[in-house]
Formats: structure tokens, C-alpha cells, sequence
């Protein structure tokens, strides 16, 4: 056995290394000033974020190094924007609810960075070890993350609850790993690819093991139904700015990752995985649309939203053209601009202690109506009204499930669209037809203003021009392989 | 049978009925000390397989650190052992049915694999020198990325359990030292009789 130094090319990597580098020097600037410096390190995590994005949209073409266990494309790369996006928007908006709320101290800014940088080694792997390295990064800092707020004791019971059970989940993943393993004898995605590929691989029940159990665990992990009982508990427990990146990152990275081991790795064995997808995916959106109904906390909602985003984004996996692909890019997209829009105005609310239950938005629009309106379309727009973005994205899902044959299951999303409908629009007409409540008033911050006014903006323009989203997402799949 | 299959057969047998006795003990501290004497067992069956550095790993990180770990939480913290298992009995038939199912369908895909895959170049030298060619060359970038996870467990137990109190009266050093007599100590002068 000889020693051999493998391939290293940094550049490809640059994004990683800035985070990393930045997360670790912040860390000591967080140390050595006090208090007061937090709003430093607070500017300054908002800027190196989106000094990531702009090193993300300066790389082209695709590579990889380390042997192959980091690989960067067009597409990876794209969803590393997104993965940002959805970092530094809540960081931006949440300043004031760090400061209210006894977060400070700039470890909080320097953990959610961990976090986004295991996103992005997640979207970027090569390989089932670097691919579960970088989901536990992620992970570990989002049981953290959620644990954070000291003065509520939801927020350490959300912690236990996300800590607990994703351990099952990456106890699952791993397991899942380890199967693969000793049926291929190697983790590298090329490898395992290449040997599902043979006839002996394609029969092999314990690589199908593998691949059920490295499923379970990805499900787990961006909350699809029947894995989903921890997604409501841990989004209303934890601290909202952390919710906000909770329901939003972690499924971006999961399905980056998820493009690359289902379309790639696992492509072989398409019929043994799709079925299995396509039941996470029904059994969300039922989820999704049935147990928002009897929801009256706003946060539990959107945890049951998210489930069933999931299980519409999850229908264009199932479809495994390039159009699904494209459909999971556009809707993940729109989701990440809605969903960070509407907890922007919860954190806007929560100066006084208001904002979580949706009783607190009564009468809002009597009050308060351009905030009503923007709240009212960001609703709209997840339910999937037109001519708002939500729309968008939940035609090219379907659209893709159409073209690949699957009308039935584009038919189901439909229907179970219609059904959630009902509870966004339940929140619409709390804050129009409701008497209003005495004493709710928002505070938006400078930050909090501008993340839902350009969250605003965007899904009312991509809702009537989604032109340059599908032009930039159509680019990126076309240099997929 | 051979001596190592015998040998096998007790670090076999121990394992599981120390695994049994971790679940099945009613003083908390007895499962712990089960949960040390399975890691011992299991270091025995990796010896026996010849993976000499995995054994050496399993004794002084599991049972040196974790398994201690474990001991001063079950120590420290008060818990009711006795509620907890009240309530566990409720859930036990379903669990066992669940982890029945699971024992033989994993056993069954376990056992019909044949099991072809071996890693080469272990034969030509032992598997901790294997590790020590590797670990900096081929898997450098997920051993980086894996002392990363360890600095976020390392931040996250300092930043959650560590808090500044107000109203809690601190030892600050360097105000203890700044003190001088004269600050500090009045001498006056009482008439006799006079002092309280």
C-alpha cells in the first residue's frame, strides 16, 4: 500500500474556506471584544455571507479535488446561493430579536455560519462520508441554534427534541452508509454508482437496503412525512430568526444533496427508489394540507406548510427528468423568499411578546394595512394563488410530474394544494374580517424592512415574469453531468 | 472449534448479555458499568478480527471517556429512573414487535450478501499503519471537516451552558487585588467605655 497525496485544487473550494476561515476569526473577535462588539460581528457575519455569494456566482464550469469527494457544478452551485440566501436574510432581519431576547455574544452568528458551511459541504459532496460529515456539521449547530434562547424553556425542549431525534435520523443515515459499504466496498458516489450499475449491484439486497435506509434518513432530515413529528415541536420552540433558517436551509442542502444521490448515485436503481419517494411525497402533502387545519399558533402552521412544500418539491424528484430537477430549483427558490418574508414579519411582532399565535395578527389590516397586505400576499403566494410566485413554483413541479407521465400524483398535489389554501387563507381573514385586538404594534427594524420588502417584491415579480428564474435554473441543469 | 472460536463465543455471549443488563439493570449506575463491559467485549471481537487499532480506540475513547461521561451524568443529575421505566413498560410491546421486525429482515439481507469486498492492502501491512497512510492523504478533507463539527460541539456546550448571572456575586480577581488597606480598612479611635 503506498502513500499518495491526491489532487488538491483550493480554488474550487473558496467558498468553503472563506466561510470557514471568517467563522473561525469571528469566533476570536467575538472573545476578545464584549458585549458591545456583537453588533460587529453581527454586520460583519451578514457581510462575508454575501461576500460568499458573490465567490459562488464567480466560479464556472464544474471540477472537483480531494479525489472526488468534493464536486462543484453549476448546480451545486446555485444551491450554495440559496443556501447563503437563507442564512443571511434572517440575519440581517434579526438583529433586534437577538438583542431583545439575551442571544448576543457573536457565537450564535458564529454557529449559524457552521451550519451554512455544512449545507454547502453537503451540496458539494462527492461521497457518502463527506456527504454525512456535512450534514452533521449542519446539524450539530442547528441542535445548538435551537436551544438557544435561554429565558424560554420551549427553546431548550426544541433543542432535546431536534438533538434527539436527529441523532435517530443520522444513526439511520449512517447505518444506511455502512450497508452501502459493504456491498460496494467503497464510498465514493463514482464507485457506488458504477457498481449499482452492474447486474450483480442491481440485484444486490443489501446496497437496496442501504438505499431505503439512507432515504429514511434524508427524510428525516428535510422533514418529510412519516418523518416529520419533530418538525412542529423544535419550529415553535426554538428562537424565530432560527426557525426562519431552520424551515429553510437545511432542506436546501438536503436536496442539493439529494440531486446528487438519487439522479446520480441511485440512478441505477430508479425503480426501487421511486415509489418509496413517491410515498414520502403524498403522504406530506397530506400531512401538510390535513394537520395545518386545526393549527392556532403561527409557527406550528408554517412547520406543517413546510412538510407539504416538501412533499410538492419532493414530487419533482420523483420525476427524474431534468424539468423536475429544475421545478425542485425554482420552487425551493420561491419557498426560500415566502417563508423568510412572513417570519420577518413575526419578528417585526414580536417586540411585544406577539406574533407567534395567529389570534395576535386580528383585525391587523384596521391597523396596520400595508403590513396586512404584504402578510396577506405572502399567504396567498404559499397557498399558490396566482399571480403570485408560489404559483410559479408549483406549476413547474407539476408541470414536470405531467411530462414524466405522473399525472396522478400532479392531481393529488393539486387537490391537496387546495386544501391547505384553506388555512393560509384562514390567517387573511383573522387580519381583515376579525375585530382587532388592543395593543399590537410592529417594530421593523432597518433589516427586518428591507428582507420583506425585497421577499415582497420578488414574489410579486417572478409570480408575472419568472423569465430570468427559469432562464438562470434551465442554464444550471443543462450542465448537470 | 478452535481456541479463538471459543473465545469468540464468550466476548460473543458477554457482549450481549451486558447489552441485556444495560437495558434491563434498575440502578442507573449498574447500566453504566454494563455499558463498559459491552465495550469491552466488543474491543475483545475486533482484537479477534485482528483490528487491533479499532480495539485500542473502542477502550480509551468509549470506555476511558464516554462510558465515564455517562457515569457523572447519571450521577449528577437527578432523574427518576423508577418513573421513567413505569412509563417506558407501556411502549414495550410495541417496541419489541418494531424491533423484532427489523432483527429479521436486516438479519435475513445480512446473512443471504455475500460478503466478496474485502479492502486491499491489508495484507501486506496492519490496519492501524493502513489508517495513519490514509487519514492525512485520501480522507484529509472529511478528517478537516470532522474537527470542525467537534469546534461547533466544543462552542455549543461553552455558549448554552455558560451564562453571565446578574445578581450572583462573583470572585473578580483583579478587583481583589486593586483593594488597598487604605480603602478598605477605617481605624478610629474610641474612647473607653464608649464602643458599642
Amino acid at each position: 500500500m503506498s502513500v499518495e497525496m491526491q489532487d488538491i485544487h483550493l480554488i474550487f473550494m473558496m467558498p468553503e474556506i472563506l466561510v470557514a476561515v471568517m467563522a473561525m476569526a469571528l469566533l476570536l473577535l467575538s472573545a476578545w471584544t464584549h458585549k458591545g462588539g456583537s453588533g460587529v460581528v453581527h454586520w460583519m457575519t451578514a457581510m462575508t455571507i454575501i461576500a460568499v455569494i458573490l465567490v459562488i456566482r464567480v466560479g464556472e464550469g464544474s471540477g472537483s479535488t480531494f479525489g472526488g469527494q468534493f464536486v462543484t457544478d453549476a448546480v451545486s452551485r446555485y444551491m450554495k446561493v440559496l443556501i447563503c440566501l437563507g442564512m443571511v436574510l434572517p440575519i440581517i432581519m434579526s438583529r433586534d430579536y437577538i438583542r431583545t431576547h439575551d442571544m448576543d455574544g457573536g457565537e450564535y452568528h458564529v454557529v449559524a455560519m457552521f451550519a451554512m458551511l455544512g449545507g454547502m459541504i453537503m451540496a458539494s459532496s462527492g461521497g457518502f462520508v463527506i456527504l454525512y460529515l456535512g450534514l452533521e456539521l449542519m446539524s450539530l449547530s442547528f441542535y445548538v441554534l435551537a436551544a438557544w434562547r435561554r429565558d424560554s424553556g420551549f427553546s431548550g425542549e426544541a433543542g432535546l427534541k431536534y438533538f434527539v431525534l436527529g441523532s435517530v435520523a443520522s444513526g439511520l443515515l449512517l447505518y444506511g452508509i455502512s450497508m452501502i459499504y459493504g456491498a460496494v466496498g467503497a464510498t465514493g458516489f463514482k464507485e457506488v454508482a458504477a457498481f449499482l450499475g452492474t447486474p450483480d449491484g442491481h440485484g444486490s439486497q443489501l446496497a437496496a437496503l442501504g438505499v431505503v435506509l439512507v432515504l429514511v434518513g434524508m427524510g428525516f432530515k428535510v422533514a418529510a412525512a412519516p418523518f416529520h413529528m419533530w418538525a412542529p415541536d423544535v419550529y415553535q420552540g426554538a428562537p424565530t430568526p432560527v426557525t426562519a433558517f431552520m424551515s429553510v436551509m437545511p432542506k436546501i442542502a438536503a436536496f442539493a444533496a439529494l440531486f446528487r444521490i438519487l439522479f446520480d448515485v441511485f440512478a441505477p436503481v430508479h425503480a426501487q427508489w421511486g415509489p418509496m419517494v413517491q410515498l414520502l411525497a403524498i403522504l406530506s402533502m397530506g400531512v401538510g394540507a390535513f394537520a395545518g387545519l386545526v393549527q392556532t399558533n403561527l409557527k406550528r402552521l408554517l412547520a406543517y406548510s413546510s412538510i407539504g412544500h416538501v412533499g410538492y418539491i419532493l414530487i419533482g424528484l420523483v420525476a427524474n427528468t431534468p424539468e423536475g430537477m429544475q421545478g425542485v430549483m425554482v420552487y425551493l427558490t420561491i419557498y426560500l423568499f415566502m417563508t423568510v418574508g412572513v417570519f420577518g414579519i413575526m419578528v417585526a411582532f414580536d417586540r411585544q411578546g406577539l406574533g407567534e399565535e395567529i389570534s395576535d395578527y386580528q383585525g391587523a389590516a384596521h391597523k396596520q394595512p400595508l403590513m396586512a397586505f404584504v402578510m396577506a400576499m405572502f399567504m396567498f403566494s404559499m397557498a399558490g394563488i396566482p399571480p403570485l410566485a408560489g404559483f410559479v413554483g408549483k406549476l413547474s413541479i407539476f408541470m414536470a410530474a405531467v411530462k414524466a407521465g405522473m399525472v396522478p400524483l400532479a392531481v393529488a398535489g393539486v387537490l391537496f394544494s387546495a386544501v391547505s389554501a384553506f388555512y393560509y387563507l384562514k390567517v387573511v381573514k383573522v387580519m381583515y374580517f376579525d375585530p382587532p385586538v388592543a395593543e399590537s404594534k410592529m417594530f421593523f427594524s432597518g433589516g427586518g424592512l428591507l428582507v420583506v420588502t425585497l421577499s415582497f417584491i420578488l414574489i410579486c415579480v417572478w409570480g408575472v415574469l419568472p423569465g430570468d428564474l427559469m432562464a438562470w435554473t434551465e442554464s444550471s441543469v443543462k450542465a448537470w453531468h | 472449534m478452535t481456541v479463538a472460536d471459543i473465545i469468540f463465543y464468550l466476548f460473543a455471549t458477554l457482549a450481549v448479555l451486558a447489552a441485556l443488563g444495560v437495558v434491563g439493570s434498575r440502578n442507573p449506575v449498574h447500566s453504566v458499568l454494563f455499558l463498559v463491559l459491552t465495550f469491552f467485549s466488543t474491543a475483545g471481537l475486533f482484537v479477534l478480527i485482528g483490528a487491533e487499532f479499532l480495539a485500542a480506540v473502542l477502550v480509551m475513547v468509549y470506555m476511558g471517556a464516554v462510558a465515564i461521561l455517562f457515569l457523572f451524568v447519571v450521577m449528577m443529575l437527578d432523574v427518576d429512573f423508577a418513573r421513567l421505566r413505569r412509563e417506558s413498560v407501556r411502549y414495550l410491546p410495541l417496541g419489541l414487535t418494531v424491533g423484532f421486525v427489523m432483527f429479521v429482515e436486516l438479519g435475513f439481507m445480512v446473512a443471504h450478501h455475500h460478503w466478496d469486498k474485502a479492502v486491499s492492502g491489508l495484507d501486506t501491512v496492519n490496519n492501524t499503519l493502513a489508517i495513519g497512510q490514509v487519514l492525512y492523504t485520501r480522507y484529509l478533507y472529511p478528517f478537516e471537516v470532522a474537527s470542525l463539527i467537534l469546534l461547533v460541539a466544543l462552542i455549543g456546550a461553552v455558549a448554552l451552558t455558560h451564562r453571565e448571572r446578574k445578581r450572583v456575586h462573583r470572585q473578580d480577581i483583579a478587583k481583589q487585588l486593586a483593594r488597598t488597606k487604605e480603602d478598605a480598612v477605617e481605624l478610629r479611635k474610641v474612647a473607653s467605655g464608649e464602643g458599642a
